[in-house]
């Protein structure tokens, strides 16, 4: 009984675990750059999750003022810190997402292994400059 | 600033004036050639006073700046380094007179980048001189390994960028893999690196520790050319004779040994070597390097090369004597300085002279050259005997006190150590003079006689004779490195 | 007067309004010249900061009036204001060399926007520099991602790769500066603050505090990403080799130091008390690490043709050469640390100036084949190079001397002597590389004709103003020496 207690009272973090780890696998073993962005996003919604589940007060409520002096809030500064990230991670998606378009532009791929393998050629081509 | 500071300041300036009218005046080449030796003139004389002052007892020093807690931007003249600041400027005199008549006998090309490098490398060699503490003296020691790079590398052939590499890689590897760790170390044990009679390591410095810092400083300072750092002294013979002769027969390796004994006599004081017995294998170590080179000496057929390995040899000489630690070894160390100076300076002028006016490098193409070039080989003869110790030649003292401080440190053994090496260096240092006058010629060698390249060595010569009866000038100064 | 008291929000707030306006103009020479008279203000400023911090000793800055804990800080102390001088000069001597070799590597009609996110990167580098909240660093240390990844990726116009450099330093940054955010995460669960001053404070309270542990661990292995710490290094050979010229040297200058100067705050002024950990990790990680980054970074270097790669490479050796002096965990050894910031930052990002100008004389990548015999034309940036290049090894009357003194001195006094012998071996190595150059440059001959364009006077002089200052620090060296002692009394309190 004990270990599925364990398990509901640390429910948030074993979630945050698992889509830390999802991401940051399928940023490594993913060969497609737009696939890599994806796992980032969601290597980074974790971080989030982690971030507003610490904030929840238990029996808080949003936290938006209501005008009533009784009510508990659940920590707004999470929240505030959260909606930067997510802003953030907005920017850097894009960000990314443009580069893999130049990438296709220039490189005709935005499959790792295929751009290894052309890196090194140029970098052969750049030794006999 | 006092008097005796505006000398200082005069005789570490003059070269770098000097260097620039080199530049200024490149076009007009006999203006350009007559910097060096009035740069050398004034310097000389600077120098003298500067001694003078040191013998009466007056410090003459100057402090600029503050690089770090404990050291400063200062010069501050020792007793050693009157000596050493006379020989660099008084010897720049006639290397320069010398270096005119060389450079336009062979006709060489660059002549002022020479010239200016020739006068910063001094410039270098005289702030060594006058440093006025360890780190001052590894900053100038740098800037002297590229000062006399491009000399070194002068004629831009294969062989010469080879000889540049070695010369810069063994030089530069050491100082900063050895000396400048030893430097540092001492600063921080001793919170401070001026130089002191006495030295100026604690007290409760642990004599263990002894070895390993004299270690790193005598294979740091690679310029004394000890053993086995000392393949860059022949592969820099490369360069023109001038070179050879101020550069690696007085500048460059009397810089290494200067500092050497600078760093035995000032940092760790004889006395405190003498008790923690720490500099014995050091001795040795000289002692193997004076005998061995002279070994190698007497199997090399070109002049330069044999004489380059002298020159390893006179090295350790006074490497033996700072290690030595006694009061005799020392002063016979530092007034080696003086004799082999002259002495070496001689010889070089005289190769370069056998070379520029008969085209002849080997030793065994000399048969029969003495009674054309007469005066070459008479000072030959003279630099000779100074090196082997014979008096009436000043060479004989310096040996004398050598021998003196090896029966004071109780090594018996160096005596036979410096015997043997006197009676290799008959060997292979009379060979050139009597083939030359004693073997019939082999074959017609045309002599041209480029005049400014024969009467340097016959004054140097001459200098190394009077030296004899002079001693008592330069002893004084000796007797301030060891007196308590 | 009310300007000089708004200092620190100015010198992050100017730079960014000017990025919008420049980012409109239609002329590239009118949005250079906006962005050079910003970077010019924003060294004034900084030059005002330094007095200011010195009369008064710390300058804390709360925005909007918003007091801490609650509001965000701007702290300007010994340990940071030299950084944020130095990276206004580095700003405005970069920014003059842009004029012409930003404009020699990247399209006219770009420029302008270049310059934008020109402005925004160097925005981001004095929020860095000076923040005192765990999250607005966050926030900075992204738009410094942002910023230097657009600025990298301009380089394709030169070589397709700058793409590849970008998106692998997007990825990996990206990684890194989420690390640090989980790290701010459980330090905020574990004292309720953010204000960098305040957590010192509650940490106290708490003692020895799981979570605050594991905080402190994420924060620091963000942070070395950012900061180029061996292992975490990869995505900075990349980035500084295929980046347009006046961008590596800008990055190379200042992006890592300031990250640097954070991580040292982080050990030593924040969570100093957390001893134990702190001990640990400085000394069986950071120290290895540092070594090894040393050699790798060094020895890397010598095998490399391709000459702004070997630069790079040649950073790493040199941030271990940083890292090594914090991880004595004393005085000398952070004063060390900070010397040498200041000091790598003016070579490096004078090698990385002069890298580019022969390169735009050439008209191609600079390697040890198409550099043959250049030096020879290019005399007066090659002749600054070369003063930049004994500095980097570490050669007396430069200032790279000054910062081998003070780090063989911090060595020495924390009895790690064997370490000495091994530094001294590696600045050895450093001499390999930089002798091979030397000799392609200068001893040998093209081995086709060069057509080399003149070197541009407004390309070299800033090469030889921040020659000049390293000359002058390492003759000097007074002042640099107390700004490194500076900091270390910030961090730590006085020896």
């Amino acid at each position: 009984m004990t270990s599925i207690n364990l398990i509901l009272i640390n429910w948030n973090y074993i979630v945050v675990i698992l889509l830390m780890m999802a991401g940051l696998y399928i940023i490594i073993s993913n060969q497609n750059f737009i696939k890599k962005l994806v796992g980032l996003s969601i290597f980074q919604s974790s971080v989030f999750i982690f971030y507003i589940s610490l904030g929840k007060v238990s029996g808080g409520t949003a936290p938006i003022l209501t005008g009533n002096d009784e009510t508990l809030y659940s920590n707004p500064l999470p929240h505030v810190l959260i909606l930067t990230a997510i802003v953030v991670g907005v920017a850097t998606n894009a960000l990314g997402l443009a580069l893999v378009v130049r990438i296709q532009e220039a490189f005709h791929s935005i499959e790792e292994n295929k751009l290894l393998a052309l890196k090194k050629f140029s970098e052969q081509e750049d030794r006999q400059l | 600033m006092s008097d005796l500071q505006v000398i200082l300041c005069i005789s570490l300036v003059i070269p770098l004036v000097s260097a620039l009218g080199v530049l200024v005046f490149a076009k007009y080449p006999n203006i350009r050639d007559i910097c060096g030796p009035i740069g050398g003139i004034i310097s000389f004389i600077a120098a003298v006073k500067i001694a003078s002052s040191i013998i009466q007892g007056d410090i003459v020093s100057i402090s600029l700046w503050q690089i770090a807690p404990g050291i400063s931007f200062s010069f501050n003249v020792t007793p050693l380094g009157a000596i050493f600041g006379l020989v660099a400027s008084g010897l720049w005199i006639l290397a320069s007179i010398y270096t005119v008549g060389y450079m336009r006998g062979s006709g060489e090309k660059n002549q002022t980048r020479f010239a200016f490098y020739y006068a910063v490398a001094i410039h270098a060699a005289m702030a060594i001189a006058y440093s006025g503490n360890l780190l001052m003296l590894f900053i100038y020691y740098e800037i002297l390994t590229f000062s006399t790079y491009p000399l070194v590398t002068h004629s831009q052939t294969e062989a010469a960028k080879n000889a540049g590499r070695l010369y810069m890689g063994i030089l530069v590897s050491t100082s900063l893999l050895l000396f400048l760790p030893a430097v540092l170390w001492v600063w921080t044990i001793s919170g401070t690196l001026d130089f002191r009679q006495g030295g100026i390591l604690p007290s409760d410095f642990p004599v263990i520790y002894v070895p390993f810092l004299l270690a790193m400083f005598a294979f740091g300072i690679g310029k004394a050319a000890l053993m086995p750092i000392h393949r860059w002294l022949p592969a820099a013979m490369v360069a023109p004779t001038p070179v050879s002769a101020l550069l690696h027969a007085v500048a460059v390796v009397k810089a290494g040994v200067f500092s050497i004994l600078t760093v035995t006599v000032y940092i760790f004081g004889i006395d405190f070597l003498n008790a923690s017995g720490g500099a014995i294998w050091l001795a040795w170590v000289a002692a193997f390097t004076i005998l061995a080179s002279s070994i190698i000496a007497i199997s090399k057929n070109d002049l330069k090369a044999r004489l380059a390995y002298s020159t390893i040899s006179q090295l350790s000489y006074i490497v033996l004597g700072a290690s030595l630690a006694t009061a005799a070894a020392v002063e016979g160390a530092a007034l080696h300085i003086v004799m082999h100076a002259t002495a070496k300076i001689t010889l070089f002028f005289c190769a370069g002279a056998i070379y520029v006016n008969a085209h002849v490098k080997n030793i065994s193409d000399l048969d029969g050259l003495g009674p054309k070039l007469p005066w070459v080989f008479i000072a030959f003869f003279l630099a000779s005997l100074s090196i082997i110790g014979i008096p009436p030649m000043g060479g004989s003292w310096s040996k004398f006190l050598l021998m003196a401080g090896a029966v004071d440190a109780a090594m018996p053994a160096m005596l036979l150590v410096l015997a043997v090496s006197s009676l290799l260096n008959v060997y292979y240092l009379l060979e050139p003079v009597l083939r030359a006058f004693f073997k019939s010629v082999k074959k017609d060698i045309h002599v041209e006689k480029h005049v400014l390249t024969i009467i340097p060595p016959v004054i140097t010569a001459a200098i190394s004779l009077v030296l004899f009866f002079a001693v008592d000038w330069i002893m004084p100064l000796t007797n301030l490195m060891v007196v308590q | 007067m009310p300007v000089f008291d708004n200092i620190p929000a100015l010198l992050v707030v100017l730079p960014l309004i000017a990025s919008a306006i420049v980012s409109l103009l239609p002329s590239a020479r009118v949005a250079w010249i906006l962005t050079f008279v910003v970077t010019l203000l924003c060294l004034f400023m900084a030059f005002e900061l330094v007095d200011i911090v010195s009369n008064t000793s710390s300058f804390s800055y709360a925005f909007g009036g918003w007091e801490p804990p609650w509001g965000i800080v701007f702290v300007v102390d010994g340990a940071n204001v030299y950084l944020v001088l130095l990276v206004a000069f580095i700003s405005v001597v970069s920014t003059f060399y842009a004029y012409t070799i930003l404009a020699a590597e990247i399209a006219v009609e770009d420029l302008p926007k270049a310059y934008s996110v020109w402005l925004l990167a160097i925005a981001s580098l004095f929020g860095l520099s000076m923040t005192g909240d765990a999250f607005n660093l966050f926030v900075f240390l992204e738009i410094s991602a942002l910023s230097s990844i657009t600025l990298i990726a301009l380089g394709a116009g030169q070589d397709r790769r700058a793409l590849l450099a970008a998106y692998n330093y997007l990825i990996i940054g990206a990684i890194g500066a989420t690390f640090y955010v989980i790290g701010v995460g459980y330090l905020y669960a574990a004292t309720g603050t953010l204000n960098l001053t305040d957590i010192v404070d509650r940490l106290n309270e708490l003692g020895t505090n799981q979570a605050a542990i594991t905080g402190l661990a994420f924060m620091l292995a963000g942070i070395m990403v950012k900061a180029g710490v061996f292992p975490v290094h990869i995505w900075l050979p990349a980035a500084y080799s295929f980046a347009p010229s006046a961008v590596s040297s800008l990055l190379a200058a200042v992006a890592t130091k300031v990250a640097i100067y954070y991580f040292a705050r982080l050990l030593f002024g924040i969570f100093a008390d957390i001893t134990l950990l702190v001990e640990f990790f400085l000394l069986y990680i950071l120290m290895p690490v540092s070594i090894i980054g040393i050699f790798f970074g060094t020895i890397a270097a010598i095998y490399q043709t391709d000459l702004k790669r070997l630069f790079a490479l040649s950073s790493i050796a040199q941030i271990g050469y940083i890292t090594l002096a914090f991880s004595l965990n004393s005085h000398s050894g952070i004063s060390a640390g900070f010397i040498h910031i200041i000091n790598h930052a003016l070579i490096k990002g004078s090698i990385f100036m002069a890298i580019g100008i022969f390169a735009f004389g050439i008209g191609k990548r600079a390697t040890m084949t198409s550099m043959q015999g250049v030096g020879r034309q290019m005399p007066i940036t090659f002749a600054g190079f070369v003063v930049a290049g004994l500095a980097l090894v570490g050669m007396p009357l430069t200032a790279g001397f000054i910062s081998k003194l003070y780090l063989f001195k911090a060595l020495f006094e924390t009895n790690n002597g064997i370490l000495v012998a091994i530094i001294a071996f590696s600045s050895v190595l450093s001499v390999l590389y930089l002798w091979k150059i030397f000799e392609v440059m200068w001893l040998k001959e093209p081995t086709k004709p060069l057509k080399i364009e003149k070197e541009p006077i407004m390309a070299y002089l800033p090469v030889w103003m921040m020659v000049a200052v390293i000359v002058v620090f390492g003759v000097y060296s007074n002042d640099i020496v107390m700004s490194g002692i500076g900091a270390a009394n910030a961090l730590i309190g006085a020896n």
